[in-house]
């Protein structure tokens, strides 16, 4: 134990399963649970939708509300659950020297312009006059705002005055690996107290389907197990909308201030494991080896996306090593950018407790029994990148 | 020669420097621009400019990918900064050896694709029809040009840096807070070197007309090389531009005990979070002052031990006014006599880039003994009472710089640099 250990004491989650760090932990402790889908919206493609959320409980002012499209709310409303949850949200003084770091991709552009652009370039071949027609007096002058990936980082700051320092990574899965590996280092060396750190993946926009789908990673029609994921149907991503945000402290910050943590957050690694060959199930039982050796019975909160290659990669690592792994994604779907910290939040929950989660495909997922002491939390990039870190009793 | 600073941290070194922007590529063509107070900034000629209501622009036009869309572009901008700067440093160039940040700007499936695509499609079906196109489609630069991973990808794939490259945006602070990430994984001990890159090719006219939109942009489009002109009363806005800039950044013992040359010193890095509003800064300045602040006692120097200010100095109304009361908050009456030099009046604003570029340019300032003018002050703010080194360059003899980068979403980064390791 060290004054420097990095503890979780605050948790924000949000998936179709729910609303908060509670609602996840009835949801999944149920055995086999279920998923909430909307098979229709999207069709052929499946998503696991965002609950009902009264923003206005996270983000009181209207006017901020309206600066924000649907990611930005969402990862500004989670992170106001996070801070509420480490009994952060209302000290202005740990707020404004609070860091943060925050993993985003971009925000959603306006179908309706966008639609209008492609009908109209049918019948003419000036495109890029087209587009300047278009854009110019069709664009809503501040969507602009709303679709900038540093600007979730700049609500947050607006809405709940975190302004410690802001920064945000960019890159899928992989930056959020980086978010909290960044953010633990930070702490462990002293270069930070207290940290606020997650990401929001808002699926329900075609952009954000068209994005995947340029390189066919979705299963269509059908849902199954990431585990279970169909070669005949697809790449083998059903995607969802989301959001992680967790508080990340100093052993000496959270015990000084008298805050109880979930668990503390040991080893992380990340990676950039070439993805032919078993290259990749290389790197992931090496990465293992690194940050669990000696852990076992381990379980594994995995956030494989269901894409074929990396799933099977990592499920083969994981079981060479014999961890019990649990796909959350199967129930929340992929939630690009908020995979780790997803991933991270569920390993705390079972953590605190004392309780690992019944396996959520038993017939891929083997059971564990006891109470967890560390738990794997995993995020291997659909296309690349790769991280992994324990989490352990605080 | 000590190798720590007074915190006992490892100081970090700059053993080399890459640069690109629309005076030209490398670092000696662009120094000789700069310093005769030459201005980059010329006619849009990529895209129509139709209904727009600015037509100029800082855009790179000499490279074979500059007609080939955003991500094409900010892959070759930094990949020519990031060779220039690896060659200077003598590191292998396969095999980087420390981590890569990257700050670019967000990644688009760009328009002409989108419109190919649907062309494509079926078009029965609206954006069923182009996600269909897509998959049916499965072009592999495609799918690239919308992952905000891939520009990282093929540079980390290319160089032989070492692990999960960090992709990052804190908008027109991006480029600083690329050096600010390396700067403190090797203070970490985590690497002895690290390659710190801006780059930003997303002039596009959706680009260009999203900043109109939010009145950002300077419309003095008679004559472009006038257009940049910080610190002046006739200031209207910044102009859009493109450009890269790379850095090798690396424990000073290390650089010793390799014998590479020292080029400059990262002596502290200072942010702040602004939380007034979206595009605006808080009135009185203070998330700009604390920034400042910061990068100071980073540095574990006074304000008096300041020779030189690289401005963030955008030519927008807001910002130059905004940096001048900070500043002055800081330096108090000295303020008017530090020289201050905004490098946009002659290359514009290269967005998610300058602060990398503008930190190279503040590193030569140093090294060369000469500060690059401002150039376009002809018609001084009076509001704003600053010895701006107008229009013509200075020899001077510059031991230190602080590097201002101010962004959209309340992003403050400041930089601290040295000559020598002190």
């Amino acid at each position: 134990m060290s004054p420097t250990d990095v503890v979780i004491t605050g948790i924000g989650i949000v998936s179709s399963l729910g609303l908060g760090a509670e609602a996840h932990w009835q949801a999944l402790s149920k055995p086999e649970p279920a998923p909430v889908l909307d098979r229709e919206r999207f069709s052929p493609y499946i998503v696991h939708p965002l609950p009902e959320i009264d923003w206005s409980t996270q983000i009181p002012k209207r006017g901020d509300q309206r600066q924000m499209e649907t990611w930005q709310r969402l990862g500004t409303y989670t992170a106001g659950l996070a801070l509420d949850d480490a009994g952060l949200k209302t000290d202005e003084a740990l707020c404004t020297s609070m860091d943060m770091v925050v993993a985003a991709g971009g925000g959603e552009r306006d179908v309706a312009v966008d639609q209008a652009i492609l009908d109209a370039s049918l019948a003419r071949n000036d495109h890029d006059v087209l587009l300047n027609e278009k854009l110019t007096t069709e664009l809503r002058p501040t969507l602009f705002l709303a679709q900038l990936s540093n600007l979730l980082a700049g609500n947050i700051s607006i809405v709940h005055k975190v302004t410690g320092s802001s920064r945000t990574f960019m890159g899928e899965e992989g930056a959020g690996v980086s978010a909290i590996e960044t953010a633990a280092a930070r702490i462990r060396s002293g270069q930070s107290t207290h940290v606020l750190v997650g990401a929001a993946f808002q699926t329900e926009h075609p952009d954000m389907l068209l994005a995947y789908e340029l390189a066919g990673y979705l299963q269509r029609e059908e849902w199954s197990s990431v585990w279970r994921r169909s070669e005949e149907l697809g790449g083998g991503v059903i995607t969802g909308s989301g959001a992680a945000f967790l508080v990340l402290e100093s052993r000496e910050h959270a015990e000084r201030r008298g805050h109880a943590a979930y668990a503390a957050i040991g080893p992380v690694v990340s990676g950039r494991a070439r993805r032919s060959g078993s290259a990749l199930q290389t790197e992931l039982a090496e990465m293992m080896n690194s940050v669990a050796a000696g852990r076992e019975p381990l379980m594994a909160v995995s956030g494989a996306s269901g894409a074929h290659m990396a799933t099977q990669a990592e499920k083969a690592a994981l079981d060479s090593r014999g961890a019990a792994a649990r796909g959350f994604s199967s129930l929340t779907g992929h939630l690009k950018e908020a995979q780790f910290p997803f991933a991270v939040a569920l390993a705390a929950l079972a953590i605190r407790n004392g309780q690992p989660y019944a396996a959520f495909d038993a017939e891929n997922e083997s059971s564990i029994d006891g109470a967890p002491k560390a738990v794997l939390a995993t995020a291997v990039g659909y296309n690349c990148f790769e991280g992994m870190g324990l989490v352990t009793e605080a | 020669m000590r190798t720590t600073d007074s915190f006992g941290r490892p100081l970090v070194a700059v053993t080399g420097m890459g640069v690109v922007t629309s005076l030209g590529q490398g670092k000696r063509e662009n120094w000789t621009a700069l310093t005769s107070g030459r201005s980059g900034i010329h006619p849009i000629t990529r895209f129509p400019t139709d209904h727009l209501a600015t037509t100029i622009a800082g855009t790179v036009d000499f490279l074979p990918e500059s007609s080939q869309g955003a991500s094409a572009l900010t892959f070759a901008l930094a990949d020519l900064a990031a060779e220039e700067a690896v060659a200077e440093a003598g590191v292998s160039r396969g095999d980087f050896g420390g981590p890569l940040f990257l700050a670019a700007p967000p990644v688009e499936l760009d328009w002409h694709n989108r419109l190919r695509l649907y062309a494509q499609s079926d078009r029965s079906n609206g954006w069923r029809s182009l996600i269909e196109a897509a998959r049916k489609a499965r072009e592999e630069a495609l799918f690239d040009e919308a992952q905000f991973a891939a520009i990282a990808d093929r540079l980390a794939e290319k160089y032989g840096t070492r692990g999960l490259p960090i992709t990052l945006s804190t908008a027109c602070a991006s480029g600083a807070t690329a050096i600010q990430l390396g700067t403190e994984a090797i203070r970490r001990g985590e690497c002895d070197r690290a390659l710190a890159i801006g780059a930003d090719g997303s002039a596009t006219a959706e680009a260009l007309i999203r900043f109109s939109l939010l009145s950002a942009l300077s419309t003095q489009n008679e004559r472009p090389e006038k257009a940049s002109k910080p610190f002046s009363k006739d200031r209207d806005g910044f102009v859009l531009a493109e450009g890269s800039g790379a850095l090798v950044l690396e424990s000073l013992e290390s650089a010793l005990a390799r014998g590479a040359e020292v080029l400059g010193i990262v002596r502290g890095c200072g942010e702040k979070a602004d939380d007034f509003h979206r595009t605006r800064s808080k009135p009185d300045g203070s998330p700009a002052i604390s920034a400042v602040y910061a990068a100071l006692k980073d540095a574990g120097m006074s304000e008096e031990e300041i020779d030189y200010v690289n401005a963030h100095g955008t030519s927008t109304p807001e910002n130059d006014k905004m940096e001048h009361l900070s500043l002055s908050t800081v330096f108090g009456e000295r303020m008017r006599e530090i020289p201050i030099s905004s490098n946009k009046s002659m290359i514009g604003h290269t967005l998610s880039a300058a602060g990398a570029v503008e930190a190279v340019f503040s590193l030569m300032t140093m090294r060369e003994g000469v500060i690059p003018p401002t150039i376009n002050y002809e018609n001084p703010d009076p509001a704003i009472d600053l010895d701006v080194v107008p229009n013509r360059k200075r020899e001077a003899d510059v031991a230190t710089v602080i590097s201002n980068s101010f962004g959209f979403g309340g992003q403050n980064t400041c930089l601290v640099m040295a000559r020598e390791a002190g």
